[in-house]
């Protein structure tokens, strides 16, 4: 496959003010991903700081009550700043300053990027603007006060459908303004090559943990591996140290909104056709000219109308699954977690809970499911309790 | 025969941007013709798109406003079946890759090529991506304008070798806009193709007033105006005629004194 392509997938589609700075990236990462010097400080920050590896939990409560499949809950809400953000922010930050730039910009949809990113960038001394949709500045208000705690700046995005995409629209204007000092810290396995590579490489820490976790724990791997896609970062970190292992399957649960019959869903793969925006060539949800449709989740962070392209890739060679999991079965699963086994996940990672959930009863006691808990929920107990038709104020 | 040669062949050419269906398609129509008679020598011409990563914000709201009126790239190529029918100026087609990639790439240089569409500018489609429509542009006879920009250096080189038709010199950082001051960018720019591709230059991005546009077409054989002119349409609307005419005939002028 040549660089940078996923099968047919992938590609660098940007404008060419910015295909000088996605290059020097590109060289950069290849030559600092093998520097010692440069891993040793990643590693220790994961450990040291990220609070890695992190725990493999089983929810033997849930396994209980599901009655089938023993369920697993891989948690990246333990980490610090709450979700697997930090993995890929520690890595691009850190690479920024071997770089040399001074100043780390990014996009963010539920908030958890952009608060990883002004984390790392404050603790390595790197000046950080966040872009974020006036929607999701609402919906996710604490964290535009963290992100501001932490000495970042916050520019609210007024263009288009004021989320997660015209954040990474405006993310990509600021950058080809402002290249010679400035890396774009991009948060999902998205954009044009080298980030889907780069992004996959610092996220596959969370499968290469879940194998040798789990062969101590159980002496064989597990049967299933399920993430919710939102670009699809937390996914293919947990996915990728296990896609040569075909007896493990791989399910990716995207963000059904209202359901995707409806106008109002973020389901890419279901609904979405191949296309190329945002640097890449993928599945988008668009309309018959191309237009990029709006798209809706009750979750910021999965509300994206395209998906990362090494996904696009196993879902076209069948080796990942994808399914739809719909705003209620999220709230629902949201309140089951929380309830069952006193963890609230992120409403994101809620999205994996609710397939589990629906998937366990259907396997037997000695089959294995890893959930990948990408989050947790602090952030979201606002908006789920307004779901719920009680106005609490953050 | 693609015409775009001709846009050069006159002197310095004024290259005016407008995005087609802003205010209306009837009277984009109106603006391509009054527009050439005015002494535009090529008209870029936008095809609206959902999401322009490379427009600021004037160029973002004339899309937004164009799609609020339903207009789809197939209202596009009826309109220009209709101003070919009096009118031979030659023209470019902005476009982002994905309204190309999901109306058919051939159906759409198809299309370009039975209008009288003489090139395509797709600024999200750099060097290492071009062969995504270059096959296709090549069997239907339609030039892929390729984009240099401050950031390229050592990339001119590259891109101009394979470059046609002329080469769409950004003479700014960022994205589309008007802006107070130009960087001095583009005329290094400009002698960098040369030295390797005898093709002409044409600089856009910022550029507003006549002196810019004079200063610009000292050293490069096209000026693109893009931002300044939505602006005039955008302020006013379906009676915006006279005042962008006025506008292109000041900017022709200003740049064919120095000539
Ligand atoms: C907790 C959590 N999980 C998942 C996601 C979705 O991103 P990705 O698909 O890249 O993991 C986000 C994005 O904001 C998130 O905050």
């Amino acid at each position: 496959m040549p660089k940078g392509r996923f099968g047919i997938y992938g590609g660098q589609y940007i404008p060419e003010t910015l295909m000088n700075a996605v290059i020097e990236l590109g060289e950069a990462y290849e030559f600092f991903k093998s520097d010692s010097k440069f891993k040793a400080e990643l590693n220790s920050l994961l450990k040291n700081y990220a609070g890695r590896p992190s725990m493999l939990y089983f929810a033997e409560k849930m396994t209980k009550d599901l009655g089938g499949a023993k369920i697993y809950l891989k948690r990246e809400d333990l980490n610090h700043t709450g979700s697997h953000k930090i993995n890929n922010v520690l890595g691009q930050v850190l690479l920024a300053k071997y770089m040399g730039k001074t100043r780390v910009i990014a996009e963010t949809g539920a908030g958890q990027h952009g608060v990883a990113t002004a984390t790392a960038a404050s603790l390595l001394g790197l000046e950080c603007e966040i872009f974020m949709g006036k929607e999701d500045t609402q919906r996710q208000a604490l964290n535009v006060f963290r992100m501001k705690l932490l000495g970042a700046k916050v520019n609210v995005v007024t263009s288009g459908t004021q989320t997660l995409k015209d954040a990474v629209n405006e993310t990509l204007r600021e950058w080809s303004r402002r290249v010679k000092d400035t890396h774009y810290v991009l948060g999902s396995v998205m954009g044009p090559h080298p980030f889907p590579t780069i992004v996959r490489d610092f996220q596959k820490v969370i499968g290469q943990e879940v194998k040798k976790q789990i062969l101590e724990i159980e002496g064989k791997f597990p049967d299933v591996l399920v993430a919710c896609i939102g670009g699809g970062s937390n996914a293919i970190g947990l996915f990728y140290e296990f896609i040569g292992e075909p007896n493990v399957r791989l399910i990716g649960c995207e963000a059904g909104g209202y359901g995707v019959h409806t106008k109002k869903t973020a389901a890419t793969m279901a609904i979405g056709k191949i296309g190329i925006f945002h640097g890449m060539k993928s599945y988008f949800c668009q309309d018959e000219y191309g237009q990029i449709a709006p798209v809706y989740s009750i979750s910021a962070g999965l509300d994206y109308p395209g998906v990362g392209p090494e996904h696009a890739y196993l879902h076209d060679i069948g080796r990942a699954e994808y399914v739809v999991v719909t705003d209620n079965e999220a709230v629902e699963a949201f309140e089951y977690l929380s309830c069952i086994e006193g963890i609230i996940p992120a409403i994101e990672s809620a999205h994996a809970v609710a397939y589990a959930i629906k998937l366990a009863p259907k396997l037997n006691k000695n089959q294995i499911i890893v959930v990948g808990l990408s989050g947790r929920g602090d952030k979201d107990v606002a908006s789920i309790a307004r779901y719920r038709g009680v106005e609490i104020y953050e | 025969m693609n015409k775009l040669q001709q846009a050069f062949a006159n002197g310095k050419a004024f290259i005016p941007f407008i995005t087609a269906g802003d205010p209306s398609l009837v009277i984009t129509k109106e603006l391509v013709l009054q527009m050439a008679e005015a002494g535009a020598d090529l008209i870029e011409l936008g095809i609206p798109f959902s999401d322009p990563v490379a427009e600021g914000q004037v160029i973002q709201a004339a899309s937004i406003r164009a799609l609020s009126h339903g207009i789809t790239v197939d209202h596009i190529f009826n309109m220009l079946r209709d101003i070919r029918k009096t009118c031979n100026i030659p023209i470019a087609l902005m476009t982002y890759v994905n309204p190309v990639f999901a109306y058919g790439i051939d159906s759409f240089l198809r299309n370009c090529q039975e209008t009288g569409v003489d090139a395509l500018i797709v600024p999200d489609l750099p060097f290492e991506e071009k062969d995504e429509l270059v096959p296709f542009c090549l069997k239907h006879g339609v030039y892929l304008i390729s984009m240099i920009a401050p950031t390229s250096n050592n990339r001119i080189h590259l891109i101009s070798k394979e470059a046609q038709g002329f080469v769409y010199c950004v003479s700014s950082m960022g994205v589309t806009g008007v802006r107070k001051n130009l960087g001095s960018d583009a005329e290094k720019m400009v002698k960098l193709v040369k030295e390797v591709n005898d093709i002409p230059c044409a600089v856009g991005f910022g550029i507003s007033t006549p002196e810019q546009a004079a200063r610009m077409a000292k050293y490069a054989d096209g000026v693109i105006v893009g931002s300044a002119i939505v602006k005039i349409i955008e302020q006013y609307g379906s009676r915006c005629l006279p005042h962008v005419i006025e506008y292109v005939r000041m900017m022709k002028n200003a740049i064919t004194e120095g000539d």
